[in-house]
């Protein structure tokens, strides 16, 4: 083909890691904030920082692919009881557990993913759902090893790089999940740029398209769900680091719905829709919760009904449009 | 020289209903072929087999000489099988240049790397902007699809069939619902495919596929009834009685 | 012997309280295409109503069931016009499991906020309640009440769903929506009274199966699973398939319990798992594709 390109194709102008070095910078202001006007609350904090991590797996298959799980705390679960059970049996080097915890949340993740992405629908859905839960009977059961329903404690991990110690304050511990934070968050958002996070985005839009262009679509799903498993492990490991232990709400069918209903909360299929749906969340039901559980959960419901029917997106959107059309006002 | 695509005797039956029933052809490389016939013929159908979507009852299709009933459909698309829809199928809520790029990064195999921003890669880019300004698409290249019109993903559905280099192609019904001003585009751009390539059109407008094609299949209750050149194609008795029966049929219906 | 004969009275108590329960959601799903997780919810509101007449206004069984079946369908109403008509047959799985949860968290959190959080009994009249000699021994009355009920009630669904003018319109809408459309059958109308329906089955069963699930505050998450799995197993849509899927999990479950009470849930959600990764469309379904 002679095809003379005369190429009108408007250039698109953008320095090279702008959109990293943003994130990065976002997320340590943001975490500095924390920090200095919260110094009471960082244990509360770090654990927010955790269940981050799961938020953005969770995003990472039901924003990115299209998949509905509700079994999604297995992933994060079998990370936290891995690493926790490695730290009580002698290895308390924090980064060789966040290392354990990446490889067990990968693994589960690449399970998980082959038995959920096969299919859409209910039978997705009830094959998440009853991973989630065989997941949850086995920690419950395997008491030698997990700690069953006392829960599995006396995780006291080593010193960070060997110098900073965990202490009763969870400076150390925060700090250092920020750390990581923002290195999986930059991570990341390169990773749902790139070709694989695009043809993800392409296959949640019209997965029979994808397969006329010769994409092979359940093993990308599957790798997906692997990706999603080891940042899941990620938080799974900090949270069992930072709180000394893991019980059975670390797995549990609960802590599946209420990431889900973070994640839609902010906007399924952004990054920073999850971050601010997880913290969003977790700061109301800090405050909420802890005064009533049933107003709490009238509330969410509430939430999610409205969110649902008039926000579908979730907050992130609108929010990034009002923001594109302010500084467009200002432009001109 | 072996044909491109080979279809040997196919059949296909729902229930008790075959809607594909015997049929073989072949295309060779250059072929401009359409494929017509009354609505309910089993056209679709009939793609739908080739591109390996649903699997015949009886019979084998063959691409370059290579038996492929047993693989699915993206080992089909990697030996240069590509299709269209009737209804565009795009990635809506993606841009006009991630739709073509995803293309061709996966026909070049690079579509798995995840660390690499490169729709914008300069050899990709390239190629995705130059397939676009030859459709006319330039300037929409950062749209979403789900903002263009009808006319313009009817486009975009031949721009990522371009971007994935096929040895056959197959059309289905590209002209429907382009509005009567635009369907001229649509022909240039088939006009513009690459001369060894084998094309299969399926196609309602006479008028296009008069100026498209070299050789018509007749397809009428999934039997191929004709296959002859445009021109013998109206004075044939059999494809006459085929047209005029489904449209008596038609106008028993109230 | 005595062990098997009373595993098995209870495994078929039990199933048929899945049943009742669950063939309500199964006909929702198969119909309006809807995964209504909140199925529970409308159960348990059920349940709080017949402890609360039974309890607080004195009155007999039977009344408290049909009081609660009704008070069930009306404090549904709203939910159907408001909310569930925006999902029915919508494909997007996600939006529904969202709704569905929303309504099942705010159903929790406002039933507990009027009735207060804590477990409701359902006292049984004096003829329902103490065991019935069947001739060789003797069974408690009201597992063979429940399992009257769930026999009843598979009957009573055949015949209305196959010969009745109900019947033949709700099947002509479960197979072609559109053509239904076309003959004039209000969907919209078929839709509503197939939601009333299913809430009333479901809260028919939350009330009389209540000796086996004890209703409690948080009843609607507890076997929100249980009940979409009987439908995931048996097959959207399919009174044969809810029955035996019920009959199905109600055996393997009670006879874990019995013989290996360690592993019950363990390798109940394995045998869910491996028949719904094999069966995707349940045992007797068909496919929606």
């Amino acid at each position: 083909m002679t095809g003379i390109a005369t190429n009108d194709v408007p250039a698109r102008r953008r320095l090279p890691l702008l959109q990293e070095a943003g994130s990065a910078l976002a997320i340590a202001v943001i975490g500095a904030i924390g920090y200095y006007l919260f110094p009471d609350d960082l244990a509360f904090l770090t654990r927010l920082i955790g269940i981050s991590f799961l938020v953005l797996s969770l995003d990472l298959v039901t924003g990115y692919c299209g998949i509905a799980t509700l079994g999604h705390a297995a992933q994060f679960g079998v990370a936290a009881y891995a690493a926790g059970i490695a730290c009580v049996r002698g290895v308390t080097d924090p980064l060789a557990l966040l290392a354990i915890g990446i490889f067990a949340g990968t693994l589960m993740g690449l399970i998980s993913g082959a038995l959920i992405a096969r299919f859409r629908g209910l039978p997705q859905l009830v094959l998440s759902i009853a991973v989630g839960q065989l997941v949850a009977a086995l920690a419950n059961k395997l008491q030698w090893l997990t700690g069953g329903s006392d829960g599995l404690s006396g995780i006291t991990p080593g010193k960070v790089f060997g110098i900073y110690n965990f202490d009763m304050y969870s400076r150390t511990a925060y700090l250092f999940s920020l750390a990581i934070l923002i290195i999986v968050f930059v991570a990341l958002t390169r990773f749902v740029r790139s070709p694989f996070g695009l043809m993800c985005r392409a296959i949640k839009d019209d997965d029979l398209r994808a397969k006329m262009i010769g994409v092979a679509v359940y093993p990308r799903l599957v790798l997906m769900y692997g990706v999603s498993g080891a940042v899941a492990g990620v938080g799974g490991a900090l949270t069992a680091m930072s709180t000394g232990v893991v019980g059975l709400d670390g797995v549990a069918f609960e802590r599946s719905a209420e990431v889900l209903v973070m994640l839609v909360l902010g906007g399924a299929g952004h990054l920073w829709g999850a971050l601010a749906g997880t913290i969003i969340f977790m700061i109301f039901e800090h405050i909420v919760a802890a005064a009533n559980p049933f107003h709490w959960m009238t509330l969410v419901g509430l939430l999610l009904i409205l969110i649902v029917v008039f926000a579908p997106k979730g907050l992130i959107e609108p929010a990034l449009s009002l923001a594109r059309r302010l500084t467009k006002g200002r432009a001109s | 020289m072996t044909a491109l695509l080979e279809a040997r005797n196919i059949s296909r039956s729902f229930g008790g209903l075959r809607v594909t029933d015997d049929v073989s052809f072949t295309l060779g490389a250059g072929d401009r072929v359409a494929l017509i016939g009354p609505n309910g013929a089993g056209k679709t159908t009939l793609v739908n087999l080739i591109t390996g979507d649903i699997a015949p009852s009886a019979g084998q299709f063959l691409i370059s000489g290579e038996e492929i009933n047993g693989l699915s459909i993206p080992e089909r698309v990697q030996r240069g099988l590509v299709r269209t829809f009737q209804t565009t199928r795009l990635f809506q809520n993606l841009t006009v240049a991630d739709n073509v790029a995803l293309a061709i990064m996966q026909r070049r195999r690079i579509s798995k790397r995840f660390f690499s921003v490169s729709t914008e890669r300069p050899d990709v880019r390239a190629e995705w902007s130059e397939i676009l300004a030859n459709l006319g698409l330039d300037r929409l290249a950062y749209r979403k699809v789900v903002e263009l019109a009808y006319g313009q993903q009817r486009l975009i559905e031949l721009a990522i069939g371009l971007a994935l280099r096929p040895k056959v192609l197959l059309l289905d019904e590209p002209a429907a619902g382009v509005p009567h001003d635009e369907a001229p585009k649509i022909l240039d751009a088939i006009n513009q495919l690459p001369a060894d390539i084998a094309v299969l059109m399926i196609e309602h407008d006479m008028d296009l596929v008069f100026k498209f094609a070299t050789r018509v299949l007749v397809l009428a209750a999934g039997r191929l009834i004709f296959e002859g050149s445009p021109k013998d194609v109206t004075a044939d008795h059999e494809v006459r009685r085929a047209y005029l029966g489904s449209y008596a049929d038609a106008r028993r219906v109230p | 012997m005595r062990l098997a004969l009373s595993i098995l009275t209870d495994a078929v108590a039990y199933g048929m309280v899945l049943f009742i329960i669950s063939i309500g959601l199964s006909i929702m799903m198969g119909l309006m295409r809807v995964v209504n997780l909140a199925h529970g919810a409308f159960a348990m509101i059920g349940g709080y109503l017949a402890s609360y007449a039974i309890r607080d206004l004195h009155v007999h069984y039977s009344v408290a069931i049909l009081l609660a079946v009704v008070g069930t369908i009306l404090v549904s109403i709203p939910f159907e016009l408001l909310l569930y008509r925006r999902i029915y047959r919508k494909s997007d799985p996600l939006i529904q499991v969202l709704m569905t949860i929303g309504i099942t968290f705010l159903i929790i959190g406002v039933v507990n906020f009027i009735f207060g959080p804590s477990l409701k009994t359902i006292p049984l009249p004096p003829l329902l309640s103490g065991p019935l000699d069947i001739g060789f021994r003797s069974v408690p009355t009201h597992r063979l009440f429940v399992i009257a009920c769930g026999l009843v009630t598979a009957l009573s669904l055949w015949w209305l769903i196959e010969k009745t003018e109900f019947g033949i319109k709700l099947r002509a809408s479960v197979d072609h929506s559109g053509m239904a459309d076309a003959l004039g059958i209000r969907t919209e109308i078929i839709y509503a009274a197939t939601f009333a329906l299913a809430i009333g089955l479901g809260a028919f069963g939350g009330v009389v199966g209540a000796e086996i699930l004890p209703i409690e505050p948080f009843y609607a998450l507890r076997y929100m699973v249980t009940f979409l799995v009987v439908v995931s197993v048996g097959g959207a849509g399919s009174i044969m398939g809810a029955l035996s899927a019920s009959m199905l999990l109600g055996l393997a479950d009670t006879t874990g319990k019995y013989l290996a009470p360690e592993f019950g849930e363990f390798f109940f959600y394995l045998a869910v798992i491996c028949i719904v990764f094999l069966f995707p469309h349940g045992l007797f379904g068909r496919s929606h594709a």
